[in-house]
């Protein structure tokens, strides 16, 4: 039997972070329904955080980490917190995590990340994600989302399967289900496909069905764009 | 250390327990000690197809719920050496099964056997996902037609996400492709979809295309695992495909439309 593993290492995770200038529980509550409301999916138990402004004073924050397992999200923890705001998200079992370069594994006593302080050979830094990249062929009734990136799909998107990002998508493959780029109102966001014969394309809301695709770029590689508030398809 | 294999679908009727009883007969008259897992539960159909109905006492339920033990549950077949089949219960449903359970009966039967074959029941719900959890290898078996390729299509995305393989991120399930009531005539006149056609939807490797024969119905309606019948076209295909499955190459057979000799066609074929 070989020994059991254990080792600790610093990594980056893309969390959301929720900017409000309103951070009373009815406030935020209003919000945060709004927002799972346009897209119910995405967001189940998606890790996020707070971010604070030093103005914002005596913060329920026990009463809001209620309020997010109520909604199926996980509040991980705040940041840019005033040292006040610190104690007390402490004091509410939440982490503190700090923005930038400078950011130095946080003092938070519940994260794990306090525990590799010593080392610091990898020092923690928060790098904007910018593309997230499948290797595989995504099969019938998988969804991908790429939240705040752009997409780049190696294999083919079976029908039935869907592909989305806030970003552009890119597939190597064939595009047979459904694709859908600029997914937060990015109008100048494009799909590129190696063959297409995708069952929707969609770029910012506007969309078009495998019907309207028949034509000239199907079972083509084609550019699949925004122009003058209708989709246009081009050569890739 | 024995070989988990599930043989799959999503699409109920496509041939996974005619595919199962075929290959585990295959594997146990290669010599290999083989048991067949009915993970039907609520709708046997398994003890049929091998001819054993009459024999089942106890159940794959019995034995997860310590009711009897493996060895008095296994039913072991009459014509092959090294051939035992597991039955499902018929009087309960799905949910009888529980991960532990199966878990417990997999590793016991581990201890014993080289080979143990999951036949699957259709859909992709709890009993399917149980039947596929902890494999090692997968038959996904395809119809020609549009819709099972798209079943199966989504039962790929499942071996890679929701096995246990995939949830302890080790090496993914092995995926073979497997095509029956493959009828080359049909597919010449653009009535049915090609081996390439399948191949280039779903993208994994062909272990075998066996062709639409008379001889699978007679195989079930009698209870006869079709690799029995080793003239018929069907029973060779699935001797090839085992023989796959144990790392040998094999060319492929029964692709093209078999043109009539001058005998067949003065005295009919």
């Amino acid at each position: 039997m070989s020994e059991p593993f254990f080792e600790l290492k610093g990594s980056l995770f893309p969390l959301s972070v929720i900017h409000s200038s309103d951070l009373t529980l009815a406030g935020l509550q209003t919000a945060l329904e709004k927002k799972l409301g346009q897209a119910p999916g995405f967001f189940h138990q998606a890790a996020m955080v707070i971010q604070l402004a030093p103005e914002q004073q005596n913060i329920d924050f026990a009463g809001i980490k209620q309020l997010f397992t109520a909604l199926k999200l996980v509040l991980v923890g705040v940041t840019n917190a005033s040292p006040e705001q610190k104690q007390q998200a402490q004091a509410a079992g939440l982490a503190v995590l700090r923005l930038g370069q400078d950011a130095k594994p946080t003092s938070s006593a519940s994260t794990a990340a306090e525990k590799q302080n010593d080392s610091a050979a990898t020092p923690v830094q928060q790098v904007p994600m910018h593309t997230k990249v499948v290797e595989q062929n995504i099969r019938s009734g998988q969804q991908i989302y790429a939240k705040g990136a752009d997409l780049i799909v190696r294999g083919a998107v079976g029908a039935g399967a869907e592909v989305i990002a806030d970003g552009h998508i890119h597939i190597y493959g064939t595009l047979r289900g459904k694709a859908i780029a600029g997914a937060a109102g990015d109008t100048s966001k494009r799909i590129f496909c190696h063959n297409l014969q995708a069952e929707l394309v969609s770029i910012a809301g506007h969309y078009w069905l495998s019907d309207s695709l028949q034509g000239d770029f199907w079972n083509k590689a084609a550019c699949i764009r925004m122009q003058d508030d209708s989709i246009v398809i081009g050569e890739l | 250390m024995a070989k988990i294999i599930v043989v799959t679908s999503g699409k109920g009727g496509v041939g996974k327990t005619t595919s199962s009883a075929a290959i585990g007969t295959g594997l146990a008259l290669s010599g290999h000690k083989t048991v067949i897992v009915d993970f039907d539960i609520g709708l046997r159909n398994l003890d049929l197809i091998m001819g054993c109905e009459r024999r089942v006492v106890y159940d794959f339920v019995n034995v997860i719920n310590g009711e009897a033990n493996l060895k008095q549950t296994l039913i072991k077949d009459k014509r092959v050496d090294n051939l035992f089949i597991l039955p499902a219960s018929q009087t309960r449903d799905k949910d009888a099964l529980t991960k532990e359970g199966v878990e417990k009966v997999l590793n016991e039967l581990a201890k014993d056997f080289e080979f143990i074959i999951c036949d699957s029941p259709a859909g992709i719900e709890a009993g399917a996902m149980m039947a596929l959890y902890f494999a090692d290898e997968a038959v996904v078996v395809t119809n020609p037609e549009v819709s099972s390729v798209r079943d199966s299509d989504r039962i790929l995305g499942m071996l890679s996400s929701k096995s246990r393989r995939a949830e302890r991120g080790e090496d993914a399930i092995k995926e073979h492709l497997l095509l029956t009531r493959y009828n080359p005539e049909r597919v010449a006149k653009g009535e049915m979809l090609s081996v390439e056609d399948v191949q280039e939807i779903l993208a994994i490797p062909l272990i075998g295309v066996i062709p639409e024969s008379q001889a699978v119905l007679n195989a079930s309606n009698s209870g006869q695992p079709v690799t029995l019948d080793q003239d018929s076209d069907a029973g060779q295909a699935y001797l090839d495909t085992v023989s796959r499955l144990l790392g040998n190459t094999v060319d492929f057979r029964f692709l093209t439309v078999e043109k009539k000799g001058l005998l067949k066609r003065i005295f009919g074929g």
